[in-house]
């Protein structure tokens, strides 16, 4: 454990000494990594952000609610620390995107958590586009069980278009919606089948925490705790005897020519502190992850840390949004609960070359929340209501989660015109998207036009190639590859520059796919651990 | 409609007051102030629907747990009640909570509370429909018959189960 306070608020920020592991990050990736290695091992754990308090949730859904905040007043981002810039032809609204402290996005995450497609893995050698990966499905299976038993993932295996599983999920799936059953007699005339969606919060009690209780709030804040999020592990690593160190926000690597040495990092008082470490997890996403090896760049690495390559930061990828929505002329009961309880991978894997893979998800919070509306506008009592009754009531949407190709031109560097409150280059986002992804756009709004005809619903909005926007999907930027000259990390998560740094985060995907990235993270990071752990062994 | 003492519990319950949540917990202390009741009371009667019944005792409980402590918020709507009692004498001759209650949605609306967006920091209208009229707006249409009103019996904010998003619409 480490030695005395450093800081007004009375916590002890001072580096763990001997420390075997050093994970920089408190999300999944560096919880779940942190939670693995903690009982044999002398783990810390550093995060940028604070350690919110759970008491202070129902607080923070007020915040979600009503319309004097943003997203990012929620979970506190913005200001100086979270400074960024956005240079690309596509603005990125990066703290709209992300959550720093102990728990990270997964925070205000919503919570979806589906498996890769098999073909995911081989889109150059499937759909003649992009890089394979250095790995493919089996190598990760039994690592995808286990996430979805860590996050006690809701789920039925009654998606035809899925790749094989092993077992059940740990809970059982949340029943359709009433929305859904409209939604599924209109797709059973398309021909389109559709089947439940797994998800990242208890429909039953699990592993010490309660079944939802339907706030409706999951996207950004899950007051219950029904919801996943990685606290669940950092508490399981502290217990296990990690040390995790919030407001710690590491600066630099500092390194020799083979070996991480320490993360300096800085605390809430401004004392820099180093922490050393045999081996080292970055686990910080796919912004920050980059922008801290950019910003370790040395004599040895000008270019940047672990960037023989020249690949950390380039190939940034999100998913974009596709969607369609509408009005039916009966009540369609939206905006009980904030998750989605159907989807459709039916077109998924007729990805090519011009065509990429999109799934379709049946919203069940289409059309605005009364007790936002009743917040906003001139009106109160019976016209107030009145106008409440009028625009809620038959409200239908149709989302789809396109992939996107990683590109050169698509990265994360550094503003080096900008610094954040430390005096560093501020990360900026430069983010493009391709034809591919925008065809794909346009093919997803093609087919949920045709559901909202078959329902018989008047559309009312379309988010088209023109008003996309991204799913806060941080992907690409410290690609995984066999080859040393055109990748950041090996297949087993070390960085083929330095033998003692792994990356467990989106950034190594070397493509997306077009499911919600977590769950593969979450996989990633538990063969990343596996990896560490066999390293330590060997005498690292 | 009417209001009953679980929607109140419920819109305090989806505001993290009686929850143990510190930034809204009361002050048990001897110190504690008097929450405007009669005031919140007499701005509800303008703000929520005519068709509703039971406003008092649900104001009453609400307004107990939300003015009534010595934290930020509680201070802002006291705070905001003083500055609509100010405007009351000032322009009508009387307290707030006395005045008619067409004199009372006049009042407001001059004040330009009813065209301000909430901000907790800012003018005084903007103060008024964040600390007072948007809260009671808040706290009836969070709660289970403020929802049912619009047609959905778990508004956003409650925790009201994972049954009512399965089921139809009732004939």
């Amino acid at each position: 454990m480490s030695g005395t306070p450093s800081a007004a608020d009375g916590r002890d920020r001072t580096p763990v000494p001997d420390a075997d592991v050093c994970v920089v990050g408190a999300g999944p990736a560096g919880a779940l990594v942190a939670n693995r290695l903690a009982a044999d091992h002398e783990v810390v754990v550093l995060d940028a952000g604070p350690r919110f308090d759970p008491e202070d949730r129902l607080n923070r859904q007020e915040r979600a609610i009503r319309p004097a905040y943003d997203r990012p007043d929620v979970w506190e981002m913005g200001g100086p620390r979270d400074a960024h810039a956005a240079s690309g032809e596509w603005f990125y609204p990066l703290n709209h995107a992300r959550v720093k402290g102990v728990g990270g996005s997964t925070l205000h995450w919503q919570g979806m958590v589906m498996r890769l497609h098999e073909a995911d893995f081989s889109s150059g050698t499937e759909r003649g586009v992009g890089p394979d990966w250095p790995l493919d499905y089996a190598d990760l299976r039994p690592y995808y069980a286990e996430a979805e038993r860590a996050f006690g993932v809701s789920g039925a295996d009654d998606n035809p278009f899925g790749p094989p599983r092993e077992a059940p999920f740990p809970n059982p799936a949340f029943p359709p919606s009433h929305s859904d059953s409209l939604f599924a007699e209109a797709c059973e005339e398309l021909d389109i089948a559709t089947h439940s969606v797994p998800n990242a919060r208890n429909s039953e009690p699990y592993d010490g925490r309660g079944e939802c209780v339907g706030y409706g709030t999951c996207q950004p804040v899950c007051p219950s705790g029904a919801k996943y999020d990685a606290t669940v592990h950092v508490e399981s690593a502290e217990s296990a005897g990690a040390t995790v160190i919030d407001r710690a926000r590491v600066t630099e690597l500092a390194h020799g020519p083979d070996r991480i040495e320490a993360a300096v990092y800085v605390a809430p008082d401004g004392t820099e502190h180093r922490q050393t470490a045999d081996a080292f997890v970055l686990a910080a996403g796919g912004v920050e992850i980059p922008r801290l090896l950019l910003l370790s760049a040395s004599k040895l690495y000008p270019d940047g840390l672990a960037n023989s390559s020249g690949a950390v930061g380039r190939y940034f990828t999100d998913h974009l949004f596709a969607g369609v929505g509408g009005v039916l002329e009966e009540r369609t009961r939206q905006n009980h609960v904030g998750f989605v309880t159907t989807e459709s991978h039916q077109f998924y894997d007729e990805a090519d070359e011009t065509v990429a893979p999109f799934k379709l998800e049946f919203l069940n919070y289409a059309g605005p929340s009364p007790v936002e509306l009743a917040m906003t506008g001139d009106d109160w009592g019976d016209d107030l209501l009145g106008r409440l009754r009028e625009s809620y009531g038959g409200h239908v949407a149709v989302g789809a989660l396109v992939e996107q190709l990683p590109r050169e031109d698509s990265y994360v560097g550094l503003d080096d015109e900008r610094t954040d409150d430390l005096g560093n280059p501020v990360p900026d986002v430069h983010w493009t998207v391709g034809d591919r992804a925008l065809r794909t756009i346009e093919r997803s709004n093609e087919i949920q036009r045709d559901i909202l005809a078959e329902l018989g619903a008047e559309v009312t909005w379309t988010a088209g190639p023109d008003s996309t926007g991204p799913a806060y999907h941080h992907m690409g930027t410290t690609r995984m590859g066999e080859e040393p000259t055109e990748s950041v990390v090996d297949p087993t998560l070390c960085t083929h520059d330095l033998e003692n740094c792994w990356i467990a985060s989106s950034s190594v995907f070397p493509t997306g796919g077009a499911v919600n990235p977590t769950l593969t993270i979450a996989a990633l990071a538990l063969r990343a651990a596996d990896a560490v752990d066999e390293a330590l062994s060997r005498s690292l | 409609m009417e209001l009953s003492r679980r929607d109140a519990i419920g819109a305090l319950a989806a505001i993290g007051v009686g929850t143990g949540a510190a930034a809204y917990a009361v002050d048990t202390g001897g110190d504690a102030a008097t929450a405007p009741v009669e005031t919140l009371v007499a701005v509800a009667e303008v703000v929520y629907p005519s068709e509703l019944s039971g406003v008092e005792p649900f104001v009453e409980t609400f307004a107990e747990r939300r003015a009534a402590g010595d934290d930020d918020h509680a201070r802002g709507v006291r705070a905001a009640v003083e500055t609509m009692d100010d405007r009351a004498e000032a322009w009508y001759d009387a307290a707030f909570a006395d005045l008619a209650a067409e004199d009372r949605d006049s009042l407001l609306r001059e004040m330009g509370v009813d065209t301000a967006a909430e901000v907790p920091d800012g003018s005084t209208a903007e103060r008024v429909r964040y600390y007072v009229v948007n809260d009671l707006l808040m706290a009836l249409y969070a709660s289970p018959t403020g929802g049912e009103l619009v047609g959905l019996e778990n508004p956003r904010g409650h925790p009201g189960g994972t049954d009512s998003y399965r089921r139809g619409p009732r004939q």
